[in-house]
């Protein structure tokens, strides 16, 4: 049921060493790929069939086959490979400790998709707030460029890579891929209007991949492997191992490296369920921007198509899970409040929209609001989503809108009953501690 | 304060990283907070001469920034994560506890400059929440009481080392020079992975549990 490729050697002290990481055959696929044509690594990547992991689930082989190539135009331009390391989304908790506990992964991938689309410059973008993280990369590339699978002529097939890590100074708007490159250029991290998009306009108006973690780690895999080998694992659509991030009130949290499809029945079945006496009440397939669902959505697939019909997206596959001691109006107005302050303010309705809805939300978390409220949040919710240049403001709109579908009652209950209903010390860890 | 010339020189070091020298931008603001704990007035003078820019023009990244400090931070940055999730499981007691022990609210900094605070957004570590960071280095599955304790080490100037993390806790201003680029040696201390981390993979192993092995003979 589970299928640890990713993670299969993080239980090794040393898994964060080069040496520990080719022990286990690290860095024996990118002589590999370096003997393959770019353009039949590329069709590799787009015949395994595997997606972004960072949230989007766009096809990365497709992603890489959009840089243009050859002399002319904009294929003359230098190409750019940059690694969205900056991991923010709420509940998103995988690419972390998978950096701390296999930087070299990366750095393999990284070498493979930047030989694949004729890149000589790659960043790795990692938010700035994981010290640690960032000192197993630097040391990861140090190693890499000392081993010579970076630098001047890897391998001896004349083949030029430069690596940077560069640390991301506390903005969730940099997750989003143009916020990033502004970020990445030395401005303040704020999306820009598509198209063009960075596969021709991207890192200094030049061809750019923009590639999740996850999505780049696991093209050594694809390499070493196969695309056969990968498209056995998953469903139809949604091909491949993924890591599953297991939170809150259960009683095992942790990291599920499982194929794409397994649902959070099985996995809270593996884990050993919810915390002892508590029931499911609600959860986020992938991260506060995706949709909640509820206790009947527990045998849904975890996949893109199977999360999407459910009303939700599959996201980062963060499974945030909530049980019936926690508020809903609470939840949803601190995620509320995360958005309202990582807001950009480049778009006006996700500026304003954000911060109205936190008044409302206060209020209505505070006992003081009418039912009018539950309205207007969903009226200014309909005026955010889909008017914004990223996706940030439709992703502020998810808890709102899926909080008032499943709970409505909920929200209505602080109404008449003027005030919370709930004890914030009975959804804490320690609470047994406290009784 | 005048920044010393060694900081200008390393500046030009970052500065020769990248393809284009505004790249350097943010790193070379950590790189300030390394020296000043702050961004100091200094500091975007400096990093506006060296890349050709206006003040006002270095200014109006670095606000938008929150890693970003306005004024010193503490030796000690302790951040306390209150989104959704830890807030639930407890980071907003933890939060109450610090603000009450401490005398300070969010964004300050206590007197004697030994601690600043702050409430942060999710730090990617919920499966070890609620989380506390310090200095930006992880301290997993706090309480109200472990956290009290913790911020008590850093006043007496003994704090414990983080949960995952080096064997020991660097300051504000050490921790930003390794934002700035500049690796400290410090990456082979501490563990590879906490228990959730490997929950999956330890329950694989006890399953028998694999992905299939890779084909001997296979056509790419």
């Amino acid at each position: 049921m589970l299928t640890p490729v990713l993670s299969r050697h993080w239980d090794d002290a040393d898994s964060f060493t080069i040496d520990g990481y080719s022990r286990h055959g690290g860095y024996t696929a990118l002589p590999k790929a370096l003997a393959m044509d770019p353009d039949a690594l590329i069709q590799l990547v787009k015949d395994s069939g595997l997606r972004g992991r960072g949230g989007a689930g766009f096809p990365t082989g497709m992603k890489w086959g959009f840089i243009p190539q050859g002399p002319d135009g904009q294929g003359a331009k230098p190409h750019y490979l940059v690694v969205n390391a900056d991991e923010s989304e709420p509940g998103t908790c995988k690419d972390t400790p998978f950096m701390m506990a296999n930087p070299h992964a990366l750095v393999e991938g990284v070498a493979i998709a930047s030989y694949a689309i004729r890149a000589s410059f790659a960043v790795i973008y990692v938010r700035g707030e994981i010290v640690h993280v960032i000192r197993r990369l630097q040391q990861a590339v140090a190693d890499a460029y000392t081993a010579g699978h970076l630098g001047k002529d890897i391998g001896g097939t004349g083949y030029d890579l430069d690596v940077v890590v560069h640390a991301g100074s506390g903005a969730y708007i940099c997750g989003e891929e143009t916020a990033l490159l502004d970020s990445l250029e030395g401005f303040r991290g704020q999306p820009r209007l598509r198209p063009p998009f960075p596969a021709t306009h991207g890192l200094y108006a030049s061809p750019t991949v923009v590639n999740n973690v996850e999505s780049i780690a696991s093209v050594p895999s694809i390499v070493l492997g196969g695309a056969a080998w990968f498209q056995g694992m998953g469903t139809e659509k949604s091909k491949g191992y993924t890591l599953y991030s297991l939170s809150g009130h259960v009683s095992n949290p942790g990291q599920f490296e499982a194929p794409l499809g397994i649902t959070l029945r099985q996995l809270l079945d593996l884990s050993g369920g919810m915390r002892e006496g508590h029931e499911l009440k609600f959860w986020t397939p992938g991260g506060s921007s995706t949709p909640l669902l509820t206790a009947e959505h527990l045998d849904v697939p975890l996949d893109y198509e199977g999360v999407a019909a459910a009303g939700s997206m599959l996201g980062t596959k963060a499974l945030q899970c909530f049980d019936e001691t926690t508020c809903v109006v609470r939840a949803v107005l601190r995620w509320t409040e995360f958005y309202a302050h990582e807001s950009c303010g480049k778009c006006t309705p996700c500026r304003e929209g954000t911060y109205w809805m936190v008044q409302v939300l206060q209020r209505l978390e505070a006992g003081t609001g009418t039912e009018e409220d539950i309205a207007t949040l969903l009226d200014t919710c309909d005026n955010i989503f889909g008017r914004s240049f990223c996706a940030l403001g439709d992703g502020a709109t998810s808890p709102i809108v899926s909080g008032v579908q499943y709970f409505r009652d909920e929200f209505v209950a602080h109404i008449t009953g003027k005030g919370c209903p709930f004890d914030p010390v009975a959804s804490t860890v320690f609470a047994g501690a406290l009784a | 304060m005048a920044l010393p010339e060694k900081t200008r020189l390393e500046a030009r070091e970052i500065i020769a990283r990248y393809p284009q020298p505004r790249s350097a931008l943010l790193p070379m603001l950590h790189l300030v907070q390394s020296e000043e704990g702050y961004v100091s007035p200094e500091g975007i003078a400096l990093c506006a001469e060296e890349l050709n820019l206006t003040k006002a023009e270095v200014g109006a990244v670095a606000t938008f920034y929150t890693m970003y400090r306005r004024r010193p931070a503490g030796e000690y940055h302790v951040g306390i994560c209150t989104n959704t999730l830890c807030a639930v499981l407890g980071g907003d007691a933890i939060m109450a506890t610090v603000k009450d022990q401490l005398g300070i609210g969010h964004n300050e900094t206590t007197e004697d400059g030994k601690i600043s605070l702050e409430h942060v957004e999710c730090n990617a570590a919920c499966d070890y929440a609620p989380v506390v960071m310090v200095n930006w280095e992880f301290y997993d599955n706090q309480t109200p009481t472990s956290t009290r304790e913790l911020v008590d080490a850093c006043r007496a100037g003994s704090p414990p080392p983080p949960t995952r993390g080096p064997s020991s806790l660097c300051t504000f201003k050490q921790a930003s020079r390794v934002l700035a680029g500049f690796n400290d040696g410090r990456a082979n201390e501490g563990l590879q992975a906490g228990p959730p981390t490997l929950l999956g993979l330890e329950i694989a192993k006890q399953r028998g549990d694999d992905a299939p092995a890779y084909p001997t003979n296979q056509d790419a």
